[in-house]
């Protein structure tokens, strides 16, 4: 017992407990970027070099934004927690990639600038900076927003409406006419051989990233089920092709990715069910009555607004407590 | 199968350095300081004098209320001082320092030799009160008081906590293994005394040698060893409650509301010392472990021995420790220097390294819901962190079911943003109480 004692130095004195687990902030964000990325990939290969353009614009813009603010406030700069990335990430995943690139820049600077920051930055925005992020843009320059490369080719820069388009404005016909039988309009939503923005085409690699989300457990699986599942029961009541609505739009991205953002969710399982079901129907709504053909950023935006009211209406049972 | 309860965590146990390893009876030191507090209730009052002599087992302060524990001395020697001394839970506290005469001679009389069979409730408590008995576990809540429920709280059911969730600790599974008989008897007295039928043990699936050998012990006692499933807090009063009785305690009431009295392991065998031999609480069983100890151990220590003697037995540091503590590393208290007494409640001495600890930066709630669904009380960790730490007490209270936090911590290790939300409960609590006082 000769050997090199060591000095008791200072002693940090704290609440217990005195172990944390391996978790953190940067690690959940990295892993939803990492879960984001096949989509992401599929789109490029998809779309071509201007969809890894915008991605790359939306991403700079969003870490650049975010950076300078914290510079300015005097704040640490976390730029490196993944979560500004993943905002410019799925803000490029929700617009399509035939923008100039001006628009993406414009659509990075409010979800970071206004959506996150002027709400007391991580933690404290109420509502999803990227979807606030593409409303903008929809409110901005509507048209750009609503043109997306023809499901055909990327390099004609041919461009036609999504299936959701096709829906709404010449009828459930004329889009089975298009993709030839509804067979194949199944399997090009699945796959997503379709138009549409950057990230929802690929209902596959969506639901992959989303599962390995729920296999970790940084998302619940109650969510994406519910939000899908509203969709379908609701459209299939009001005679409409059920599947069809599930798989296209941005619903799929939307309800993996979105409605499962934790910040600007209700915080316990019974809430985010309630959200859920709640951004299911608003979808419904505004696909079947609203002048939009898809309503899934706006479903989920106005769900966040609620976000507050459901978690202080909603909370876990107290043990313990008289029933 | 093993059993469960609602939420929880399950963080890496730790018990691999000491579990296989015998309980070391540790050497007598030249001196010891003895806290005059050792318990939760008030303080006690020295009756010995700077120079009297004492022999082990003397009472050298006494007990001035029900709830509260007389103290005795571990050695025999000669009373150097007394006077404030640092304390692992209250601070400072008044402690009587002991040099060692190197007899270690008991007082007159003991050790005795009693049937606990032939006396009756009332003398086994009145034993168990003399004997300075307190929950072992960590509480330090006196056994007396546990045992003495209002006639309006009828008992029926009596659980031994084996379950020893916290991380680290093995002094209750070593205890269970080398003295599975006293554990028994200690068990059947404590029953005796409350008059129950029912007697479970609970004991979690990663210690089945411990599991094996309580069986075996307890044959034809008619009490009933439960299997628990592996999963922190499952040794909390109330969640192991609910696991082995499925009975829950009420918010804001206590274990006795729903028939049930709890004791861990080493108090019963301090019970069964004090009952059958008329040996008071002197000693204790205490792991000393963590990533900068040299070699951990299981060690019998003597109440008022230094937390730097008993390092230097387990070998001392092998690094700098980064954070030493009494208990487990989940509920245990942070302490400021090894120069502290042990104390009755000292199931653990814990000195972690800065690897151990994966301590990070605080960051704002995510709102990611991880310490919802690892709250077993079913609250909202979150929230508890946020309105304390902007000061809104009385919300957290009102709003929050603040009261029903049992500071077990499983949120704050699941929490990604490395929010301290123990921290802020405690503070919380603390400020509700000052305003509650002031009313």
């Amino acid at each position: 017992m000769t050997e090199a004692k060591f000095e008791v130095g200072k002693l940090s004195v704290s609440a217990s407990p005195h172990i944390r687990c391996d978790e953190s902030i940067a690690k959940i964000m990295w892993m939803v970027n990492l879960a984001l990325t096949p989509a992401a990939l599929f789109s490029i290969y998809r779309f071509g070099l201007p969809a890894l353009t915008i991605m790359a614009i939306c991403i700079i813009a969003a870490v650049v934004t975010e950076y300078a603010i914290q510079k300015w406030q005097g704040k640490p700069v976390t730029i490196n927690d993944g979560s500004a990335c993943l905002t410019g990430l799925l803000l490029a995943m929700n617009i399509p990639s035939t923008l100039p690139w001006y628009m993406p820049v414009f659509g990075s600077v409010i979800a970071i600038a206004v959506a996150k920051h002027t709400m007391g930055g991580l933690g404290f925005n109420i509502f999803n900076p990227a979807l606030v992020g593409r409303a903008v843009l929809l409110a901005s320059w509507p048209v750009a927003m609503t043109k997306w490369p023809t499901m055909q080719s990327h390099v004609d820069g041919l461009t036609s409406a999504t299936p959701l388009g096709i829906l709404k404005l010449q009828g459930y016909a004329k889009l089975v006419e298009v993709f030839g039988d509804k067979m194949t309009m199944y399997k090009s939503l699945f796959i997503g051989s379709r138009s549409g923005s950057m990230g929802e085409t690929a209902a596959l690699l969506l639901i992959l990233g989303g599962i390995f989300l729920i296999y970790r457990g940084y998302i619940k699986w109650q969510v994406p089920v519910v939000m899908i599942g509203t969709v379908g029961v609701l459209t299939a009541l009001f005679g409409q092709d059920p599947l069809l609505h599930m798989m296209s739009g941005g619903l799929i991205l939307g309800a993996f990715f979105m409605a499962t953002d934790m910040v600007t969710i209700p915080i316990t399982v019974k809430g985010q069910v309630v959200f859920a079901a709640g951004a299911g129907a608003l979808t419904v709504l505004i696909r079947l009555l609203g002048g939009y053909p898809e309503g899934v950023c706006y479903a989920i935006l106005l769900m966040n607004a609620v976000t507050p009211l459901i978690d202080r209406g909603i909370k876990p049972r107290k043990f313990g407590a008289r029933r | 199968m093993a059993r469960s309860f609602r939420g929880g965590v399950h963080p890496d146990d730790q018990k691999r350095y000491t579990a296989a390893k015998a309980i070391e009876v540790a050497p007598l030191p030249d001196k010891v300081v003895i806290p005059t507090r050792q318990h939760i209730g008030a303080p006690c009052l020295p009756i010995v004098k700077v120079g009297d002599l004492v022999k082990k087992g003397q009472v050298i302060a006494e007990a001035q209320a029900f709830v509260a524990s007389p103290v005795h001395a571990s050695i025999s020697g000669k009373v150097a001082s007394i006077g404030e001394y640092p304390h692992p839970v209250f601070g400072f506290c008044q402690a009587i320092t002991i040099e060692n005469d190197g007899a270690d001679e008991w007082v007159e009389g003991l050790p005795l030799n009693r049937d606990w069979r032939s006396m009756d409730s009332n003398e086994i408590k009145e034993i168990i009160h003399q004997a300075g008995i307190v929950g072992m576990g960590g509480a330090t809540f006196p056994t007396h008081v546990k045992l003495a429920p209002p006639q309006e709280k009828p008992i029926d059911t009596f659980i031994l906590n084996g379950a020893e969730c916290e991380p680290y600790l093995t002094a209750d599974h070593r205890v269970m293994l080398e003295y599975a008989e006293r554990v028994i008897t200690g068990m059947l007295i404590t029953m005796k005394v409350l008059a129950v039928k029912q007697g479970y043990i609970g004991i979690e699936e990663n210690k089945p040698d411990a599991l094996s050998v309580m069986r075996q012990a307890a044959e034809d006692s008619g009490i009933k060893v439960v299997a628990l499933k592996t999963k922190y807090p499952q040794g909390a009063e109330k969640t192991l409650i609910k696991v082995i009785a499925d009975r829950e305690v009420p918010s804001g009431g206590l274990p006795m509301d729903v028939g049930v009295v709890v004791q861990n392991v080493g108090t019963v065998v301090a019970v069964a010392d004090a009952v059958e031999k008329g040996l008071p609480l002197i000693e204790r069983v205490t792991t000393v472990t963590g990533g900068a100890i040299a070699e951990p151990k299981n060690l019998l220590l003597r109440i008022g021995m230094t937390f730097a003697q008993a390092i230097e037995l387990a070998g001392g540091f092998k690094e700098e420790p980064a954070k030493l503590i009494m208990g487990g590393p989940m509920m245990g208290m942070a302490q400021c220097s090894v120069d502290i007494p042990v104390i009755k409640g000292t199931s653990g001495i814990l000195a972690l390294s800065q690897a151990d600890i994966n301590e990070g930066e605080e960051r704002p709630c995510i709102r990611c819901g991880r310490c919802v669904d690892a709250c077993p009380m079913g609250l909202v960790p979150s929230m508890l962190s946020i309105l304390g730490e902007r000061g809104l007490y009385e919300a957290a209270k009102e709003q929050y079911d603040l009261l029903d936090c049992v500071e077990c911590g499983s949120c704050v290790y699941t929490c990604p943003a490395k929010r301290n939300i123990v921290h802020y409960v405690k503070l919380s609590k603390a400020r509700n109480a000052a305003l509650t006082a002031k009313k």
